[in-house]
C-alpha cells in the first residue's frame, strides 16, 4: 500500500471506501507521524488524538454495517485553533484564552462533522490571527517544515505547517488580510481563500468582521474543492454568509483553461519584490500561457495604499470585537480584590500580547474623537476605491495572477521586532480582503535557500472554480508540488 | 502629520482598558507614532465624492421569524466563567450598599 502520508485527501477516502485501508489505520498513522514530527515543528496547539481514534471507530463500525458515510469519511484534518470546537479548547495561541472550552462548535465544524472528516488537532496561530509568522502566539513558535529556523508564515502558521509537514491532509484557517495565503506560499502547500461570505463564520472568533473569511490548507486544488464543497454555503448563524449557491467544485475542476484571461497587474512586481519571487510570479504567467491562457498587463493602481487601508479598517473592527475579553464570562481573570473597571483592565492587560495590544490601540485610536474622519472614514472610502481596481480589472480578464509575499519565509526572530516592516509584507494579500475576492495560493517553485515561493489566483465574486481550475492546471503542468520538505522519522 | 505622544498612548490605553507599564508606554508610543504616521499616506489621495465602504459585500438586513428556540443550557453558559455561582456571573461589588 502506498504511504499513508503521501496521499490526497480525496484518495484516502477512496481507498477506504474501496476498503483497501481502515479509518483507524490511517487516523493511527497520522497520529503517529504527529508524535515523531511535531516535537520539531509545533504545528498544534492540542491533538485530539481520543477523539479522533473514536470518529475512527464510529465510521469503520458503520462501514462494515454497510451504512453511509460522509464525503471527507476517514480524512483527518486540523484546525486553527480560533474555530470553536464543543468540549476541544480553543486558545486563539491567547493567554486569555488558555483554558477556554467552547459550549458549541462552528458552523464549519458541524459540516466536517456531518461529512466524517476525522478532527485530529487544533493548530497554532499569531494570537487572535494578528500576525504574519505565529511568532505572535503566546504558547509557542511553529516552524517551517522546510527550514525549521524559519517561521511558517502567518497567522495560520500552524495549519499550514500541518498541512506541509504531513501532519494532516486537510487544515482549516482563516484569511483577513492574507492569513492563509501568505503561510501556505511559505510552506509550500494550495491555500484558498474564498469569498467574504462564501463559509459561514459562526464559531470563528471574530478578528475584524468585514474582512475575516475561513479556508482552506491542502497539498493541491483538488483537495480544496473537495472540502470547500463541504464547508461552503449559506447559514442562518451568520447573516452575512451569501445565499448563493455551492456549485460542484470538483466536477468544475475538470474544465478546459484554454482562453481564459489572467491579468498581470504591474503594481504588484514593482519596487520591493525580491527577484526570486518576481521570477516565480513570470514563470507562472507562461505557464499558463503554455496552457492556453492568455496573459494581460493590467493596473490596480491604489495597490499602494492597501496596506494602510487594511490595518485601519482591521484594527478599528479588532478594537472593537476585542472589547468582549472582560474578563467575567469567559477566559482569564485578574486576581485579587478590585472594581470591575480595574477588573476589565488588569485582566485584558494579563491576559493579551503586544501585537494585540498595539492592533487595539490601533483601531481605538482611529475610531476615537477627533481622528475618526482622518482615518477610519478615510480608509472606508480607500476601499471603495480599491474595491473599484478591481471591479474594473475583472470586467476585462476573468483572473489575476499575482505574489503572495515580498519574500520566501524569513528567520525566526528577524522581523518581529518591526511590526510596521511586518504589516508592509501584507502588500499583495491584503487588497484582496478590503474588496472581498476569493483568492488561491499555491507553490509555484523554489527560491532563496530551497525555500517554496507561492504565487497567488484573485477572481471575481464566487467563482472559486475558475481559481481552483487554472491552479489545478498549474498543478498538472508543473512538478512543484513534488518537492517535500525533508523531515525524517525518528 | 498627528504626533502620537506618550499622552496620546495614555489615553488610547485607558479607552482601550489596557494598563500599562512605563517601558511598555515607550515602546508603544514610538511604534504607534511610527505606525499612524505612515497611515497618513492615504492623505495623499483626494477622495472627495467617494462613498464609504464598510463591507465588501451588498448586504441587506437580513429578517427571520421570531420563534422560540432552545438557547444554550445555563450550565454550559457559565462553564467557562472564572467566578460564579450556579446561577449567575460573580462580578466585584458595583454599586455599594448604603
Amino acid at each position: 500500500m502506498p504511504e499513508l502520508i503521501e496521499l490526497s485527501a480525496g484518495d484516502l477516502h477512496r481507498k477506504l471506501m474501496a476498503g483497501d485501508v481502515t479509518a483507524r489505520q490511517i487516523v493511527e498513522r497520522y497520529l503517529d507521524r504527529i508524535e515523531q514530527i511535531d516535537g520539531r515543528v509545533g504545528a498544534f496547539n492540542t491533538v485530539t488524538a481520543e477523539a479522533a481514534l473514536d470518529k475512527a471507530a464510529d465510521i469503520d463500525d458503520r462501514l462494515d454495517k454497510g451504512e453511509a458515510v460522509g464525503p471527507l469519511a476517514g480524512v483527518p484534518i486540523a484546525l486553527k485553533d480560533n474555530l470553536c470546537t464543543r468540549g476541544v479548547p480553543t486558545t486563539c495561541s491567547s493567554r486569555i484564552l488558555e483554558h477556554f472550552v467552547p459550549p458549541y462548535d462552528a458552523t464549519v465544524v458541524e459540516r466536517l462533522q456531518r461529512a466524517d472528516a476525522v478532527l485530529i488537532g487544533k493548530t497554532n496561530l499569531d494570537e487572535f490571527a494578528m500576525g504574519s509568522t505565529t511568532e505572535a502566539s503566546a504558547f509557542a513558535t511553529t516552524a517551517n517544515p522546510w527550514d525549521l529556523s524559519r517561521v511558517p508564515g502567518g497567522s495560520s502558521g500552524g495549519s499550514a505547517a500541518a498541512v506541509a509537514a504531513g501532519l494532516a491532509p486537510l487544515a482549516l484557517g482563516s484569511d483577513t488580510g492574507g492569513s492563509i495565503r501568505q503561510p501556505a506560499a511559505f510552506c509550500g502547500v494550495t491555500g484558498l481563500k474564498p469569498t467574504y461570505g462564501r463559509v459561514s463564520r459562526y464559531g470563528l472568533i471574530a478578528y475584524a468582521s468585514s474582512l475575516d473569511q475561513i479556508g482552506t490548507f491542502s497539498r493541491d486544488p483538488r483537495d480544496a474543492a473537495l472540502l470547500l464543497e463541504v464547508i461552503a454555503g449559506h447559514d442562518p448563524r451568520d447573516s452575512t454568509s451569501a445565499q448563493e449557491p455551492v456549485p460542484d467544485y470538483s466536477a468544475e475542476l475538470e474544465k478546459d483553461v484554454a482562453g481564459v484571461k489572467v491579468g498581470l497587474p504591474r503594481e504588484y512586481l514593482a519596487e520591493g519584490i525580491a527577484p526570486d519571487v518576481e521570477a516565480a510570479v513570470r514563470a507562472a504567467a507562461d505557464t499558463c500561457r503554455g496552457l492556453g491562457a492568455e496573459v494581460i498587463d493590467i493596473s490596480l493602481p491604489h495597490t499602494e495604499y492597501a496596506v494602510a487601508t487594511y490595518y485601519i479598517i482591521g484594527t478599528a473592527e479588532a478594537s472593537s470585537n476585542l472589547a468582549r475579553f472582560d474578563g467575567i464570562h469567559y477566559g482569564r481573570r485578574a486576581a485579587g480584590k478590585m472594581d470591575v473597571d480595574e477588573l476589565y483592565s488588569r485582566s485584558r492587560s494579563e491576559g493579551l500580547g503586544d501585537e494585540v495590544k498595539r492592533r487595539i490601540m490601533l483601531g481605538t485610536f482611529a475610531l476615537s474623537a477627533g481622528y475618526y474622519d482622518a482615518y477610519y472614514l478615510k480608509a472606508l472610502k480607500v476601499r471603495r476605491l480599491i474595491k473599484k481596481d478591481f471591479d474594473d480589472a475583472l470586467a476585462g480578464v476573468d483572473c489575476i495572477l499575482a505574489p503572495v509575499a515580498p519574500t520566501v519565509a524569513y528567520k525566526q526572530g528577524e522581523m518581529i521586532d518591526d511590526p510596521l516592516a511586518l504589516y508592509l509584507a501584507d502588500i499583495y494579500t491584503s487588497a484582496t480582503n478590503l474588496a472581498g475576492l476569493p483568492a488561491i495560493a499555491f507553490n509555484a517553485g523554489t527560491g532563496e535557500g530551497g525555500l517554496p515561493v507561492g504565487v497567488q489566483l484573485m477572481g471575481r465574486p464566487f467563482e472559486e472554480s475558475g481559481l481552483l481550475r487554472l491552479a489545478h492546471a498549474f498543478r498538472e503542468a508543473t512538478d512543484h508540488h513534488l518537492a517535500r520538505p525533508n523531515l525524517t522519522e525518528d | 502629520m498627528t504626533r502620537i505622544t506618550t499622552d496620546t498612548v495614555e489615553q488610547v490605553a485607558d479607552l482601550s482598558k489596557l494598563i500599562l507599564s512605563d517601558e511598555e508606554l515607550a515602546g508603544f508610543q514610538e511604534q504607534l507614532d511610527k505606525i499612524i504616521g505612515y497611515f497618513e499616506v492615504l492623505n495623499s489621495l483626494d477622495t472627495t465624492g467617494v462613498e464609504p465602504l464598510a463591507h465588501p459585500l451588498d448586504l441587506r438586513n437580513v429578517f427571520r421569524q421570531d420563534t422560540v428556540e432552545d438557547s444554550a443550557p445555563r450550565e454550559d453558559a457559565l462553564a467557562n466563567a472564572p467566578d460564579k455561582t450556579d446561577e449567575a456571573y460573580k462580578v466585584p461589588v458595583v454599586i455599594e450598599s448604603s
